[in-house]
């Protein structure tokens, strides 16, 4: 292979990647515009709401329960050797809604609803389902992505705050009903010392981390390749790809709301 | 023969391909298609796999673009056109997927009733209406709460068809609609799709491989070979044209010497 064929190949390599990402932007911007443009379909949007969301619940209840409740228990021990155990609700709060409660969440939910949406949008077009769609004047990005993207705006804060709510009580249970954490303290501490900017950067988190985990789901299940391996490939891909975005976009989004 | 280079009046064709070319990466897939389906009548593409048949449907039916050439879809060039128009001009089909691509999240009834929920006004006893006429058209009867994964292949097709058919289209395709089905089946629904084209006075285009099986029921036939279309006419001239290839491509269908092709591809 001499150099120019090698100069040729890593600049196809690179344009091909440059593309790649600018279909992935372009992807949203797409959706994100069929949103504001007729026809509306709010049933599609209710339709996923309760696919992302309420079907997400038990699951997001279960892991904010054990998440407060290890919070409570080490909590205490680390507070217990300073004697501050009166803090403890404070610790459990904040952590939970400025960091946890956000991030934990989006995890779960790309895991369950992420990765049944790949799956989903990856066989249609696997099955030309969505070139079905195309054929009869239907536009797929308009029918499939934008009520997806739309309910995890939607779904997203709401599970985010169920989770926080569920992990402060967790919490509570553990520290203060197994451990013998002082009870009072446990609310009026974080009555006291929480802000309504934590919550924002809670609620700021969680929408990102809704449009986010929806597009990179659905953009992969969308460019899934037409075989079995596609769609398998596909799925795994959007788990990883939006846990790693999430990790990394709560780092810049906390680099910037602290 | 060679109307397609020939050229027809136009007002008697639905659709009118010209000079298209189409390339893969580095493989040239269609490489200048003149094809003429004239209007009301059934045409046939065959040819052997991976010669550009289903590429070349997909152009006409406009989920690709041609690099170059021209497509007119009953008197409209539409390989110009915006996202509308060709919205606009898709409002004519009616497509059969190879593999049916009904929607496997929705029933048989709400498969063949959602071109008519998403695209039409009509009240909900009108669509039911429409859709226990169309299902009746095509053979099926008490399948309106059966999901496709619970009905046979064949009868997916007829599903398919249906769905296709349900807002009276002008223009139907039709990729290769007898794939996966053997050969009573296959015969029923060629039976199937010549009855409807002439009950809906359709024009319709088909990619087929099963020759020579689907020549009964074709008014024309175009064979396709190495991106370009080698033969066209009717079943009879193009039979009757000794070409070599074509006639190895028939006898290789037969003696499944095509699948080895495939195979070792």
């Amino acid at each position: 292979m001499n150099i120019a064929e090698t100069i040729e190949r890593l600049g196809a390599l690179i344009l091909e990647r440059v593309f790649a990402l600018g279909g992935f932007l372009l992807f949203l911007i797409n959706a994100l515009m069929y949103v504001f443009l007729p026809p509306y379909k709010p049933r599609l949007i209710i339709r996923q709401v309760r696919q992302i969301g309420a079907d997400s619940m038990f699951l997001i209840i279960l892991i904010a329960a054990f998440t407060g409740m290890v919070l409570g228990l080490q909590g205490y021990k680390t507070l217990s050797l300073f004697g501050s155990e009166g803090a403890l609700g404070i610790l459990v709060a904040l952590a939970l809604v400025r960091e946890l409660g956000p991030v934990l969440a989006a995890l779960m939910i790309a895991a369950r609803a992420g990765s049944a949406m790949a799956a989903e949008l990856g066989s249609m077009q696997a099955t030309e389902q969505i070139d079905a769609l195309t054929v009869m004047a239907i536009n797929p990005v308009q029918y499939l992505v934008s009520p997806r993207i739309v309910a995890g705006i939607i779904s997203f804060p709401l599970l985010t705050v169920i989770f926080d709510v569920v992990g402060i009580i967790g919490g509570y249970l553990v520290g203060v009903g197994l451990m013998g954490a002082p009870a009072g303290p446990y609310f009026n501490g974080i009555k006291a010392n929480m802000g309504s900017h934590d919550i924002a950067s809670t609620l700021y988190k969680s929408l990102v981390f809704g449009v986010v985990v929806m597009w990179v789901c659905c953009y992969k299940g969308y460019n899934a390749q037409r075989m079995a391996t596609g769609v398998s490939r596909a799925t795994t891909e959007a788990v990883v790809l939006s846990s790693v975005l999430v990790l990394a976009w709560d780092y810049f989004l906390t680099s910037i709301l602290l | 023969m060679n109307q397609a280079q020939n050229g027809n009046p136009s007002s008697a064709n639905a659709v009118e391909v010209r000079g298209l070319k189409k390339r893969f990466g580095r493989q040239q897939v269609l490489d200048g298609v003149d094809l003429d389906c004239p209007a009301q009548e059934i045409t046939t593409i065959v040819g052997p796999s991976g010669e550009g048949k289903t590429v070349l449907l997909k152009h006409i039916n406009l989920l690709l673009r041609p690099d170059a050439g021209t497509i007119t879809i009953e008197g409209v060039e539409v390989t110009r056109l915006g996202a509308l128009a060709l919205n606009a001009v898709r409002e004519k089909f009616g497509m059969l997927f190879q593999a049916g691509a009904l929607f496997d999240s929705m029933t048989v009834f709400e498969n063949v009733a959602f071109p008519l929920v998403e695209k039409t006004n009509l009240s909900v006893e009108e669509i039911a209406q429409r859709v226990h006429e169309t299902l009746d058209a095509v053979g099926l009867q008490g399948m309106d709460t059966k999901f496709p994964s619970e009905i046979s292949g064949g009868m997916q097709k007829r599903v398919a068809l249906a769905r296709a058919l349900v807002r009276k289209p002008r223009i139907l395709m039709l990729d290769e609609p007898t794939t996966g089905l053997d050969p009573t089946r296959t015969g029923a629904i060629h039976e199937l799709i010549r009855n409807t084209q002439k009950n809906f006075g359709l024009s319709a285009v088909m990619v087929s491989h099963d020759v020579p099986a689907v020549f009964e029921i074709s008014d024309r036939v175009a064979f396709i070979k190495q991106g370009k279309i080698r033969l066209y006419g009717t079943p009879a001239e193009v039979l009757a044209a000794n070409d070599e290839v074509f006639d190895r491509f028939l006898k290789g269908r037969a003696s499944g010497e095509d699948l080895e092709q495939t195979a070792t591809a």
